[in-house]
């Protein structure tokens, strides 16, 4: 680490950082977590102790660093990683969550929740094998969530003697497929994790690569163009009344901001009423604020006695989102129990609660060639597809691509109150 | 930092409101689980950020082992007078007196696993049907797998291997007769972050956590405090020194560290170069590998 001494004042200056890693056991991706925990000095003794107990427990000599990513007892006993595990670790310039999902095509649900928040992805390739069906996927699911960046390691470069050649090739075989990818950036590092070439380091055996190591990548890539800060929207999560004599008559708007900028005395629009009024303040405990943007808790209250209520979304009355009852999605199946046609489901849009019944299969996405199967339409579980819905109230939201927040939703079944889906609204063709 | 960007303090915090108004919203009867501990603090103080102007519409519920620290319980009450919150105590006391659990024997006998049907009683008898907890992902392997909204059967279970995908900020507290959900609105905080939070917000907490002058003895590698009901093995013998609390749980499985912090800068600084992790110096989690994922199965906190 280039800085060990802590500043306390210096993490007021700090942003988060959260991103995903996907891959099997045999890609390096545990070693790779492991590295940039270890080097941050993230792994406390006490956990490696216990991680070195573990091992010797499975007859191992070394220290398995997947031991730390695998937490429940099923997963250390069948040596693998079922459902998403986030780890912290922080450095003087950003805190990082980690999202570590599964790699498996079994796993596809998870890797698609472990990607619905990330601002970053990485996908790693073994040098020995180049891009096989499982970069495609992860790549893809990166692309299908809208993270916005997106980091290729090529990994085990230690095992291709550091070959410049071997990189360029790989590089250029990701770059073949790229144009079938909605990712705008995509970085590519050469690395070895196990040595720790390029993650926290930079290598001495790659002086034919001039780019970021890994670690510095993570703490610059540009994250403030994440949020949509154009698009002003604000779903109503909670209406507060305090109903105290120095409260009489408040009534504030609490919710998170979805999308852009708001002011007082911005001229709103209320949605789905269509009352247009003007923001009076901008709340929170500690001050009364001028501005408020994406993705921050704020409590709005507005200068006209309108009927609002959870459900509604407060946005500029000069740029609203699209409204309709029919929704076409890209849909991430979760359940046993495969998606029906004609079957009726809970949706959660926003804080918006609704009914929907599933109109129609499109088609089904094969994730491994990212081509689109118009035969077999039945969507089980970890499939892929493109459905066409009808709700019983109108929703109002922004494609996916426009607006991570006011773009997706998730199924609900009516029965069993399982998450069954999660959908990405695509724009109306 | 550009000018629309939050601090990582910061939009941590926007994410625990939400979490906090969204429990308001689709819940009846939630409740707060409240200790006394700094992460049971931040989590109350985020609530007062989620509804103010309005006052937390939440009540607390403390389960008290009857081992606590004094200091711990003044705050408490304290805390419950200034804010004018209600406050439900689930006494372990009770519970074992009604013959509903048996208290354990031998120096390291304790009363944290006992917790649990404490806990779940309360919850039935109150009929809360929701518990917000302070737990966080890093604390504990079992804890990094947990969901912000947590589903519970209606035995109080956890089903680690069946939990419902949580995407985005969509959170389903939808449930059946008798099921109740856990919702940790500081999942994705750290130590660390808990500690520059209570600094950057000024936020009062026990006097435990600073340096003070406390009779202690040291067991297999861990100082903890002397009590009445703490008994010492022939070779252990006690002192006073100066020591804080990491961590405040109860007497008999909170460890204590040896430090002269006595702000919150200084403590802090500490964290940030501690080696070992908080729940390192907690008895109850040394008795197992997999210690808290059975104890949370049971329906632990």
């Amino acid at each position: 680490m280039e800085n060990n001494t802590y500043d306390s004042n210096g993490y007021l200056d700090m942003e988060l950082l959260r991103f995903t890693t996907a891959g099997s056991v045999d890609d390096g991706k545990s070693t790779l977590i492991g590295r940039l925990l270890y080097d941050s000095k993230s792994i406390f003794e006490d956990q490696i102790e216990a991680i070195e107990r573990a091992s010797k427990n499975k007859g191992k000599e070394e220290a398995d660093l997947a031991l730390l990513t695998d937490g429940l007892r099923a997963e250390r006993e069948q040596g693998i990683t079922i459902d998403v595990a986030y780890r912290y670790f922080a450095t003087p310039k950003r805190k990082f969550i980690i999202a570590d999902t599964p790699g498996h095509i079994q796993y596809t649900r998870n890797m698609v929740t472990g990607a619905s928040t990330a601002n970053l992805a990485i996908i790693l390739i073994d040098a020995r094998n180049g891009v096989v069906e499982q970069t495609l996927r992860h790549a893809y699911i990166a692309s299908l969530l809208q993270i916005p960046h997106l980091v290729v390691c090529i990994n085990k470069m230690d095992l291709v003697a550091y070959e410049e050649d071997v990189y360029d090739k790989i590089k250029k075989q990701f770059m073949g497929f790229a144009p079938k990818l909605d990712t705008k950036d995509i970085s590519f590092i050469p690395i070895s994790a196990l040595v720790g070439d390029n993650v926290v380091e930079r290598s001495k055996n790659m002086k034919w690569y001039e780019g970021a190591t890994l670690l510095h990548l993570l703490e610059n890539v540009y994250i403030s163009g994440d949020h949509n800060h154009v698009d002003a929207r604000f779903p109503v999560q909670f209406v507060i009344r305090p109903q105290t004599d120095e409260y009489h008559d408040y009534r504030g708007y609490g919710g998170r901001i979805d999308g852009g900028i708001f002011r007082v005395g911005d001229r709103i629009k209320i949605l789905p009423s269509g009352f247009e009024s003007s923001i009076q303040s901008i709340d929170t405990l500690t001050e009364s604020l001028e501005t408020a943007f994406a993705p921050q808790s704020v409590s709005i209250t507005i200068t006209d006695d309108i009927d609002v209520s959870r459900g509604d979304m407060i946005v500029k009355a000069n740029n609203i989102p699209l409204q309709s009852q029919d929704i076409t999605a890209m849909i991430s199946w979760f359940n046993e129990r495969p998606l029906q046609v004609r079957g009726k489901y809970s949706l959660r849009h926003t804080t918006k609660d609704v009914k929907c019944m599933i109109q129609e299969v499109k088609f089904k996405m094969d994730i491994n060639t990212l081509e689109r199967n118009y035969e077999d339409k039945t969507v089980k579980m970890n499939d892929i597809a493109r459905i066409q819905l009808r709700t019983t109230q109108t929703l109002f939201f922004d494609s996916y691509r426009k607006n991570r927040n006011t773009g997706s939703f998730i199924l609900v079944d009516e029965v069993t109150n399982e998450t069954v889906g999660a959908g990405m609204i695509v724009e109306r063709q | 930092m550009s000018k629309y960007n939050l601090n990582h303090l910061r939009e941590l915090e926007a994410e625990s409101i939400f979490v906090f108004r969204e429990v308001a919203a689709q819940f009846d009867n939630p409740v707060i689980l409240f200790s006394g501990g700094k992460d049971s603090i931040v989590m109350f103080h985020l609530a007062g950020k989620a509804f103010f102007p309005a006052k937390v519409p939440i009540p607390l519920l403390h389960i008290d082992t009857g081992h606590n620290f004094e200091e711990t319980l003044i705050f408490r009450d304290n805390l419950v007078k200034k804010h004018g919150v209600k406050l439900y105590i689930g006494s372990v006391q009770k519970t074992i007196d009604a013959g509903r659990v048996q208290e354990e024997t031998g120096y390291n006998a304790s009363r944290n696993v006992l917790q649990t049907t404490t806990l779940l009683d309360a919850i039935e008898e109150y009929k809360f049907d929701a518990a917000i907890g302070g737990g966080r992902r890093d604390e504990e392997k079992a804890r990094a797998k947990e969901r912000f909204f947590s589903h519970r059967d209606e035995f109080g279970q956890w089903d680690p291997k069946n939990q419902r995908p949580e995407l985005w900020n969509i959170f389903n507290g939808k449930k059946r007769m008798g099921e109740h959900f856990r919702v940790f609105p500081l999942s994705n905080w750290t130590e660390l972050d808990v500690w520059q939070y209570i600094y950057m917000e000024d936020i009062e907490i026990p006097s435990l956590y600073f340096t003070h002058k406390r009779e202690v003895f040291n067991r297999d590698g861990v100082l903890l405090s002397t009590a009445p009901f703490m008994k010492l093995k022939p070779e252990e013998k006690a002192e006073i020194l100066d020591v804080r609390c990491r961590t405040i749980g109860d007497i008999t499985n909170t460890g204590l560290t040896r430090s002269k912090a006595d702000n919150v800068k200084d403590i802090i600084e500490e964290t940030a170069a501690e080696r070992t992790t908080e729940r390192g110096k907690r008895f109850d989690d040394k008795r197992s590998e997999t210690a808290m994922e059975d104890r949370k199965k049971e329906g632990y906190f």
